[in-house]
């Protein structure tokens, strides 16, 4: 019948409001500041840079490749690359960021700088209790405030981190056994070569070309 | 006068107490101001109170808690909305017309406090008791059309113009049907007045009242009534002038501040009026809804219908979704007005065709007859389905 819909409607709104009355769990409200919800697992917001060892400058994985920097859609990140090197977390001299900025404020979220990073160097972060009483200076994020510890991305996205670290373990490990190789080749050579005059050892660093990262 | 009586007899005792110091020249002049004082306080502190009702209501409908920060329960929530409006930064925009602009809430709410001149709102109590109340309610109503479309116009603002545009054509369109069904209240009680609308209701049959609504014109009178009210009054589900989702609140987009909470005040005393009315007409206006219920003061049994009206727009806000412009309009202009218009030819009959339960019978098939094959006619041309976009893909 006619305007039977609206009615029927009626009732139901009727039996939600007496019943948020009744039954708790109808209200699915949670009292913000005081309550929270553990955030799930893959909850990410802003970009962080991850740090190994306990100094954030020096730990700091981002090599400065720019990666990200020509990747991001919205251009919200700014790098400026170091003069001088520092070796890497395997021992291979890098350059590294000497400013590293990313304005939050334009930053939308979208996690591609974190897939394109190969140094596994910049991650998501899970906090989102940003606001600030300067909307310019206040969004602009800078490297000391970006770096974040290797600790605080396990505590985050512990299975990410996981992956992460044993990819980079291998890695090293990788790099280990072959410049240990390239050593004892040398030493080899070296030995073959003992009646030619002694030249300078020269211990070959071991190229390596890190896994890009198949994406968290 | 016995107690009960004095008791209901409060107000206006109040009234002829402050007059009484007052020089004789002077006192109707006192009498007056202290009854518009009594309406300018009561109404927007009724205001207050909806808003909070409101949102709460809203929440629990949606199984939210709705607003329960400020004070015990969330109940100073009006007064922190209040403090916040009047701090907010008062914005106009550069080209806009400043006087106009200025003065479209202020008509808007001027023009609707003077509706609540005629509403009785218990016995003895109203401001003017007019020969043609009724009109001048109605008359009064329509300048509100005036004001937003100032509001519109003044922005300089091609979107609050349009927004404007709709808002006055659905108001337009709804002060047809809501003038000609309440009509049929004034043919059957022989006056404009609305306190002789209000005395003509209240008879009792054994207990039960002689309130309009309950005959079928007076049924259908009513339904009609309140849809056309809703609309007038922009309240869901045709609340397309300020619809969020479309149009960020047509007419007074380029509003902020105090401007804004007038519009919204505005809304709101547009409400309760029309509720007032809607119940003085139909409802039996102050009276008790049983004989043996005298004794609650009449003020008091207003105030409840009012309250009962506001509950059930809440209600109805909670449950229904925005009409879209075409479908509000064929409503109004294919449906109401129709069956307004039969209506009041039903209650002309009722008139006529004398006491007995014939004129029961025949009124209540005509209207209801009216109804499913103007609702059949009407569904009938309703195509739904999945939609195709022409333009937007
Ligand atoms: S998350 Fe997206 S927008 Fe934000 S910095 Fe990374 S690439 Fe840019
Ligand atoms: S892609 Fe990674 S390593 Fe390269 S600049 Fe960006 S954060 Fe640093």
């Amino acid at each position: 019948m006619l305007g039977e819909g609206i009615l029927q409607g009626l009732a139901e709104t009727a039996k939600n409001f007496a019943g948020s009355f009744v039954s708790k769990e109808r209200l699915t409200t949670v009292q913000y500041p005081e309550e929270r919800i553990a955030p799930i697992e893959n909850t990410r917001d802003f970009p962080i840079l991850i740090y190994d060892g306990n100094d954030p400058m020096a730990g700091l994985r981002c090599v400065a490749c720019q990666i990200c920097e020509k990747e991001c859609p919205p251009k919200c990140i700014y790098i400026v690359k170091s003069t001088d090197k520092k070796p890497d977390f395997v021992g291979k001299m890098q350059i590294y960021p000497t400013r590293f900025d990313i304005d939050i404020s334009v930053c939308m979220s979208c996690q591609i700088c974190v897939e394109v990073c190969p140094f596994e160097a910049i991650k998501m972060d899970t906090e989102f209790e940003l606001s600030t009483t300067d909307r310019f200076g206040g969004l602009l994020y800078d490297r000391e405030q970006l770096s974040k510890s290797n600790e605080h991305y396990h505590k985050i996205h512990p299975t990410e981190a996981a992956e992460v670290d044993a990819r980079l373990a291998e890695e090293k490990a990788k790099a280990e056994t072959k410049a240990k190789a390239a050593a004892e080749a040398a030493a080899a050579k070296a030995a073959a070569a003992a009646a030619a005059p002694p030249t300078p050892a020269a211990a070959p660093v071991a190229k390596v070309a890190p896994a890009k990262e198949p994406g968290a | 006068m016995s107690l009960s009586s004095q008791f209901d007899q409060i107000f206006v005792l109040l009234q002829h107490w402050i007059e009484g110091f007052f020089p004789q020249s002077l006192q109707p002049a006192v009498g007056a101001v202290v009854a518009v004082v009594a309406i300018v306080a009561t109404f927007p502190a009724i205001f207050a109170v909806t808003t909070v009702l409101e949102r709460k209501g809203l929440g629990r409908i949606q199984n939210r808690l709705g607003p329960n920060r400020v004070g015990p329960l969330g109940i100073l929530q009006p007064v922190a909305d209040g403090i916040k409006s009047l701090t907010k930064e008062d914005i106009v925009p550069r080209s806009a017309d400043a006087v106009v602009h200025f003065l479209a809430p202020v008509v808007l709410v001027v023009a609707i406090f003077l509706g609540y001149a005629v509403l009785p709102v218990g016995r003895n109590m109203v401001l003017m008791n007019m020969d043609a109340g009724l009109l001048f309610f109605f008359a009064i109503g329509a300048s509100t059309e005036l004001s937003i479309f100032m509001a519109g116009w003044s922005s300089r603002n091609k979107y609050s113009l349009l927004g404007a545009l709709r808002a006055v054509a659905q108001m337009i369109s709804y002060e047809v049907p809501l003038l000609l069904s309440s009509v049929v209240a004034v043919m059957i009680t022989g006056s404009l007045s609305t306190v002789k609308i209000v005395e003509a209701q209240s008879g009792f049959t054994g207990i039960f009242p002689h309130w309009y609504v309950f005959t079928p014109w007076g049924f259908a009178g009513f339904v009609l009534f309140v849809i056309a009210a809703l609309a007038e009054t922009n309240r869901s589900p045709f609340d397309l002038p300020e619809g969020e989702s479309e149009l960020v609140a047509g007419y007074f987009t380029e509003y902020s501040g105090f401007k804004f909470a007038l519009f919204f005040l505005g809304e709101y005393l547009g409400m309760f009026s029309i509720a007032g009315f809607a119940i003085t007409l139909f409802l039996g206006g102050w009276g008790a809804p049983f004989s043996f219920l005298g004794f609650v003061p009449s003020w008091a049994w207003f105030f409840f219908k009012l309250l009962a009206a506001i509950v059930f727009f809440i209600w109805l806000r909670g449950t229904l979704p925005r009409l879209r412009q075409d479908q509000l309009m064929n409503f109004a202009w294919k449906f109401m007005l129709p069956m307004t218009l039969l209506n009041i030819l039903v209650a002309g009959a009722w008139r006529f065709l004398g006491e007995g339960w014939s004129r029961w019978v025949i009124c209540s098939l005509v209207l209801l007859c009216a109804y499913v094959l103007l609702g059949r006619i009407l569904m009938r041309h309703q195509r739904l389905g999945p939609r195709s976009y022409r333009y937007a893909e």
